[in-house]
Formats: C-alpha cells, sequence, structure tokens
C-alpha cells in the first residue's frame, strides 16, 4: 500500500500546503480521503450527466430533462434506480471473481486522485513519484475488467476482456512514452511539482506531440470511443459486463466515468497547468481544464465509429509508439542541449516537428483498408 | 510450447442490437476471426403467403406492409402492380406520378434508416443514426400526411391510390427536397472521408459481380459490385423511362461502396422527385374504377420494382374468385443475405456485424 511511503515523502512535500489547513498529518490523510471520495463519486453525476446532455445536443436530440432542473436528477435517479435492482450471478459464473471484479476495477481509479493536485499542494500524496504511480495504478482495473470478462462465463464477455487486455498491453507503452517527454521537461515526477513547472507555459505548447499521444493513448486505455471496443454494443451486446446488473453494473458505469474523469484530470494537470489560471481560484481553474478536456471525449465519441481490434493494435504499435519514441528522443535532445532557452525557441519548433511528423504518419500510416496484419 | 486453441460457438442474436430484427447467427470463431457462420431465420415467420389466400386481394394490401416495414410504400406498390397487371387495370397518369415520388420518398426514407443503423454497427455511437433519421422523420411527416399512418402506410390500392393528396403535401413536399441534398451533402462532410469509416469498411465484406448474380443479389448489393442493374431502366415500371437518373454503382462490391451507393441514390432520388413533380398532373383520377370485389380473370402476373433493397417481386396467381390463389414473394432482403455466409468468412466479429449491417435486410420481409 502506499501509507509508508506517502507517511515520509508527503511531510516532506507539504511545505507548499497552506498553513491554514487542518494541521497534522491524519486530519490531512482524512480531510483528503473524503474530499477525493466526494469529487470523484460527485463529479461522475457530473460527467455523465454533461455526457448525456452534451451528446443529445450533438446528435440533434434532447437528452435527460424530466428528472429535476434541466435533468440534472437524472443520475442520481438512475443510481437509486440501480440500487435496488435484483443482483443476477450467472449460474455458471466463477462466483468469487464475478463479485470481485467491479471493486477490483473501481478501487485503482480513485486512487489516482490522491496524487491529482486540485491547487497548489492540496493533494492526498504529494508522491515523488506520482505520475509513475498514476501509470502504474491505473493499469489496474484492467484487471479488474478481465475479471469480469472472465468471471462471468459468458462468450461475448470474454471476447470483451480480452479486447481489454490487448489494447492496454498494447497503449500503456506510448502513454507512458509520451509522460516521459513532459517528465524531462519539468524534471520531477511528481504531479504537483510538474504543474508548478508550468508557472508560465502549459505543457501543451511545449509538448504538442506528446499530448496528443498521451490523449489518444489514454482514451484507448480507458476503452473510450473509437477505442471502446471491449464493450462494443453493436458487437458485444454489452462487452465485459454483459451478465452483470444492479450495484454490480453500476460500479462499472462508474469505473468508465471515473476513468474518463481520471483521465482529463491527468490531462489537465500534465499539459494544461492544473490548477494554474490566473483571476480565478485554483480548484476552478483545475475542474474547468478537466471539463474542458472530458468534453473533447465526448465529442470524439459523438462523430468517431470504432476501430477494429487489430486495427487498434496496429494503431499502437505502428503509429503511437514510433512517435512517442521519436517524441521522446526529441524533448531528451532539447532539455540537454538548451536546458535555458526551453520555451521560446522550443514551442515552434516543436509544433512544426509534430506538424511534420503526424503529416508524415497520416501518408505512410493508414489505419488500414481491409485486413490488418499484425 | 504451443497454446492450444480451439473453435468455439458464439450465438449472435435472435436478440442483439445488431441483427436488425431477430436474425440468428451461429458463428464459429478462432479467437476474433470468424470461421464460418450459420444463419438461423424464422423468427418473425407470420405465414404472410398463405395468409395472402383468405383475403381479397384489396385485402391483401395490409398485409404487404408487414413485409419490408421499413419501406411498405415500396411493398404495396409491388403488390398492386402485379394485380394491376392480372387484372388488366390502367392506373391514372397522375398516380403514376404520385406513385413515383412516393417510391423515391420510400426509398430516400429505407437508405436513411439503412447507412444509419450501417454506421451504428460500425460504432459510431448513434450520431450518424439519428442524423438520419432526423431526415426520415421528415419523409415520415408526409407519408403521414398522406395516409395517416407513419408505418404501415397501406396507402396504396389496385389501380392507383387509395386517396388523393391533401394540398398541403406538395408545399411540405417542397420543402423537404430544398433541405434534402444539403443534409446528403452534411452526411458526406461527416462521414465520407472519416478515416476510421474507411478502415472498418473499405475492403471488408468483398462480393463480386458475378457471384451477387448467382446468388440473385439485387439492389446496391449488387449495384456496389460495379454491376450496373437497376429495374427503374432495365425494366422500367411506371413512369420510370421518362426521367433522367443516373444508377450510382460502386468499384469493389465492399461495405463502404454499398454505403455510398445508398447515399448516391438518395441524390438521384430527389432528382426524380423534382422532375416528377414538374410534371406532375395539377389534376385527375387517382386511381382507376376498380371494383370494391375485385375477380382478376384466371391466370398468373409477376410485377417486379426496384424496391430500395433490391428487386421486389410479387407473383399473384388467380382462379377468377375474390382471393388470390396463391401469392408468391420474391424477397429481396432473404436473398441479399444468402451470400452473407461467403462474405464474412475469415473476417473478425466486428466485420462480421459491419458486413450483416451493410446489406440492409429487414427480417420482415426475411421471414415472411
Amino acid at each position: 500500500m502506499m501509507m509508508p511511503d506517502f507517511g515520509t515523502g508527503a511531510r516532506i512535500a507539504l511545505a507548499p500546503l497552506p498553513p491554514d489547513w487542518p494541521g497534522g498529518f491524519w486530519w490531512h490523510w482524512l480531510f483528503f480521503t473524503v474530499l477525493v471520495l466526494a469529487f470523484v463519486l460527485s463529479m461522475v453525476m457530473g460527467v455523465i450527466y454533461i455526457e448525456r446532455r452534451v451528446l443529445a445536443r450533438m446528435q440533434s436530440r434532447l437528452g435527460p430533462n424530466r428528472t429535476g432542473p434541466f435533468g440534472l436528477l437524472q443520475a442520481v435517479a438512475d443510481a437509486v434506480k440501480v440500487l435496488i435492482k435484483e443482483n443476477i450471478v450467472p449460474a455458471a459464473a466463477d462466483k468469487v471473481v464475478h463479485w470481485l471484479a467491479p471493486v477490483v476495477a473501481f478501487a485503482p481509479v480513485v486512487m489516482v486522485f490522491a496524487v491529482v493536485p486540485f491547487a497548489n499542494g492540496a493533494l492526498l500524496a504529494d508522491l515523488n513519484i506520482g505520475i509513475l504511480y498514476v501509470v502504474a495504478v491505473s493499469s489496474i482495473a484492467s484487471v479488474g475488467i478481465f475479471m469480469a470478462g472472465w468471471g462471468s462465463s459468458n462468450k461475448y464477455a470474454l471476447l470483451g476482456g480480452m479486447r481489454d487486455v490487448a489494447s492496454i498491453v498494447s497503449y500503456e507503452i506510448p502513454l507512458v512514452l509520451a509522460i516521459l517527454g513532459v517528465v524531462l521537461v519539468a524534471g520531477s515526477l511528481s504531479l504537483n511539482d510538474i504543474v508548478q513547472a508550468q508557472q508560465n507555459i502549459p505543457f501543451i505548447l511545449v509538448q504538442p506531440l506528446g499530448f496528443l499521444l498521451f490523449f489518444t493513448a489514454a482514451c484507448a486505455e480507458i476503452n473510450r470511443s473509437p477505442f471502446d471496443l471491449l464493450e462494443a454494443d453493436s458487437e458485444l451486446t454489452a462487452g465485459f459486463h454483459t451478465e452483470y446488473s444492479g450495484m454490480k453494473f453500476a460500479m462499472f458505469y462508474l469505473v468508465e466515468y471515473a476513468e474518463a474523469l481520471a483521465v482529463s484530470a491527468v490531462v489537465a494537470t500534465l499539459f494544461l497547468g492544473g490548477w494554474q489560471g490566473p483571476v480565478l481560484p485554483p480548484w476552478l481553474w483545475f475542474l474547468g481544464k478537466v471539463f474542458f478536456v472530458f468534453l473533447v471525449m465526448v465529442w470524439v465519441r459523438a462523430t468517431m465509429p470504432r476501430v477494429r481490434i487489430d486495427q487498434l493494435m496496429a494503431f499502437a504499435w505502428k503509429c503511437l509508439f514510433p512517435l512517442a519514441l521519436l517524441n521522446l528522443l526529441l524533448t531528451a535532445a532539447e532539455v540537454a542541449l538548451w536546458p535555458g532557452a526551453m520555451p521560446l525557441i522550443v514551442i515552434p519548433i516543436n509544433f512544426a516537428i509534430a506538424g511534420l511528423l503526424i503529416i508524415i504518419w497520416s501518408k505512410f500510416f493508414k489505419l488500414g483498408w481491409g485486413r490488418v496484419e499484425v | 510450447m504451443a497454446i492450444k486453441t480451439e473453435p468455439f460457438v458464439l450465438n449472435i442474436g435472435p436478440v442483439h442490437p445488431s441483427t436488425h430484427g431477430v436474425f440468428r447467427m451461429r458463428a464459429t470463431l478462432d479467437g476474433e476471426v470468424v470461421l464460418d457462420i450459420e444463419p438461423v431465420i424464422g423468427y418473425l415467420h407470420r405465414g404472410i403467403e398463405k395468409l395472402a389466400e383468405q383475403r381479397t386481394f384489396t385485402g391483401f394490401i395490409p398485409l404487404t406492409d408487414r413485409l419490408d416495414y421499413i419501406s411498405s410504400m415500396s411493398n404495396n406498390m409491388a403488390y398492386c402492380m402485379a394485380v394491376e397487371k392480372l387484372a388488366g387495370v390502367k392506373v391514372p397518369e397522375r398516380a403514376q406520378y404520385l406513385r413515383v415520388i412516393i417510391a423515391e420518398m420510400q426509398r430516400i426514407a429505407n437508405h436513411l434508416i439503412a447507412n444509419g443503423s450501417f454506421l451504428n454497427d460500425c460504432g459510431a455511437y448513434f450520431t450518424p443514426f439519428l442524423y438520419m433519421f432526423r431526415e426520415r422523420e421528415k419523409v415520415v411527416d408526409l407519408f403521414e400526411m398522406l395516409s395517416g399512418q407513419r408505418l404501415t402506410y397501406n396507402f396504396m390500392r389496385i389501380g392507383g391510390l387509395s386517396q388523393d393528396i391533401p394540398d398541403e403535401f406538395l408545399p411540405a413536399l417542397r420543402r423537404f427536397l430544398d433541405k434534402m441534398p444539403a443534409f446528403i451533402d452534411e452526411y458526406d462532410r461527416l462521414l465520407k472521408e472519416n478515416e476510421v469509416l474507411l478502415a472498418r469498411t473499405r475492403g471488408v465484406g468483398i462480393i463480386t459481380a458475378e457471384k451477387a448474380l448467382n446468388c440473385s443479389i439485387s439492389g446496391p448489393v449488387l449495384r456496389s459490385t460495379g454491376y450496373s442493374w437497376d429495374l427503374r431502366k432495365a425494366d422500367p415500371y411506371l413512369l420510370y423511362d421518362r426521367f433522367n437518373f443516373d444508377v450510382p454503382v460502386g468499384m469493389q462490391g465492399d461495405c463502404y461502396d454499398r454505403f455510398r451507393v445508398r447515399m448516391e441514390e438518395m441524390r438521384q432520388s430527389v432528382r426524380i422527385i423534382e422532375q416528377a413533380l414538374k410534371d406532375l398532373p395539377l389534376k385527375g383520377a387517382v386511381r382507376a374504377d376498380v371494383p370494391q370485389r375485385l375477380h382478376p380473370p384466371k391466370g398468373e402476373a409477376y410485377a417486379h420494382i426496384e424496391s430500395p433493397k433490391g428487386e421486389l417481386g410479387f407473383h399473384v396467381v388467380s382462379d377468377n374468385s375474390i382471393a388470390p390463389y396463391r401469392v408468391h414473394i420474391r424477397p429481396t432482403s432473404l436473398l441479399n443475405l444468402t451470400a452473407l455466409r461467403e462474405m464474412v468468412r475469415g473476417w473478425k466479429v466486428a466485420d462480421l456485424i459491419v458486413i450483416f449491417g451493410s446489406i440492409d435486410i429487414c427480417l420482415g420481409e426475411v421471414d415472411r
């Protein structure tokens, strides 16, 4: 668990914590644990509402608008509905795995928020390996998803689970490589330090290619459209959670949106300057950026058809992986050569190189017409 | 040590989001790859052909609505044309023009649903589907103006139409026609060069013209192979020889071509309706003088039309009583399905759904 590391590591890093916070380690821990849980659960309802309304607008329909003012209570109503639903476990299911899967999937997503700063120093644990922790913890969720796929004893679910594992294994690599670029520029793995390094310029300007790679790979990793193969409703009915009902289904639903929220938060932290911003309070900037990133995801979902599993793999290995390597090389060279002159020279150069690379790759790499051999 | 794998059987349907009804496929899969499928049909069998024998000639028209319920008007029309041929009824010109207009509107409505649900099968989360339904809704509104119904219109009669069009129909149709090309352009902007859509559909589910002809496949699926066969040109019925229109054909018979052919056909349908509206006689009967109890002379007749899905034919046999002796329907959807097995072998599960969706079937017609 993270507790021991937290005790020593966070004490030192608590320096930027505002002095009027409730004092002491345990108070800090309690306060932020409750805050993170409340934040995740309430924000998930928020993003579900946003997704449904915005998606509806984009699809020229209304979306939920009956429950409460502007349909704001729709998520609550849905939550109550699934809570009182019958919990069905298939007779042939692996009962223990079937029961555990939603928990295994849900817990790591909440844990990601432990290291995401809401304001300067306002985070549960300022781990000095923060971003590594995010990457490590967030991939545990796929274990839960595969458990669901395997434990349901359902062929659709199994196919969904297998697709999930395949995509996670592939997309982890470009994801980490894209993060490394940011880490090189910021010179730290701690998310709070990364945000502070973006005092003047958000890293999306310094790392345009890294941003695109990270966003794409993260979308694939959390199975947002167009990479939502594992629950591909037109093929696998509901994919890995075909056999889930009631609260356990709700947990998976929660995981889906909590993951989207986590990715939005990490993107906002790594590339958009986190809580940094003029005039408004930091936490509002942070929330605004999270919602903005989430809206982009909704937009993509409303536009794109779904890719196929082999195309998904090919895209990871033939397009994202080399680009991520090149991006890392480039960033490393820049950091080594002009450590002082980072922003001014590097921004135009990086944009030019990113544009060039994307054009080259889009010429030579097609998602594949027809059969793609991986 | 090599890991031992074995194929497994996945039962897709009859209740599945992408089977467009109650189609069932018993798919043998090796991982994600489809080794073989076994289509199982008949879940929606209602014995419509047999029911025809217990009804009068006119009384069977409502049942034809239930065949391909996506395009009921075309079914009505094909059946009425068969009986008209049998009884030697001459349809007034105004009715013929209106039939052309209605049939082409029906084609637009059908292709909107076909392409919309096809894109849904591709995984585009309902956006193209709903955009297309938005326009289809306008066609349905127009049909409601005509017949009072929105799905099963029961509007055609032997010898013409059940009633004349209401006054507000033509202006409303005019408004629809003015907007429709822009909407088709909108779909094209969204989808025509969408990289993911191209990746999913280009080269997927190819069927050759020869194979398609051997399976007596017709309609957009046949035309997508590059073989130009459209009954409106090949055997002009109604007044189709009076209109200028092109028959769009595909290049290689893959899913993308089928999608594009349907898109282009909508443009051509708009063109035909424009011309038909120009020539439409403003006055005149819409129904020939046909007795309520029709006794067609002994004999048989076959009439076929280019329904939105392909060649739809009705073979009606009469023994000079008030009920048909036998009605046989040439179901487009069923025949278009026959090549499905060859088309999907060796593709992935996701492609299976896409290929199936691109054929555009209606289970009401497959099972009858």
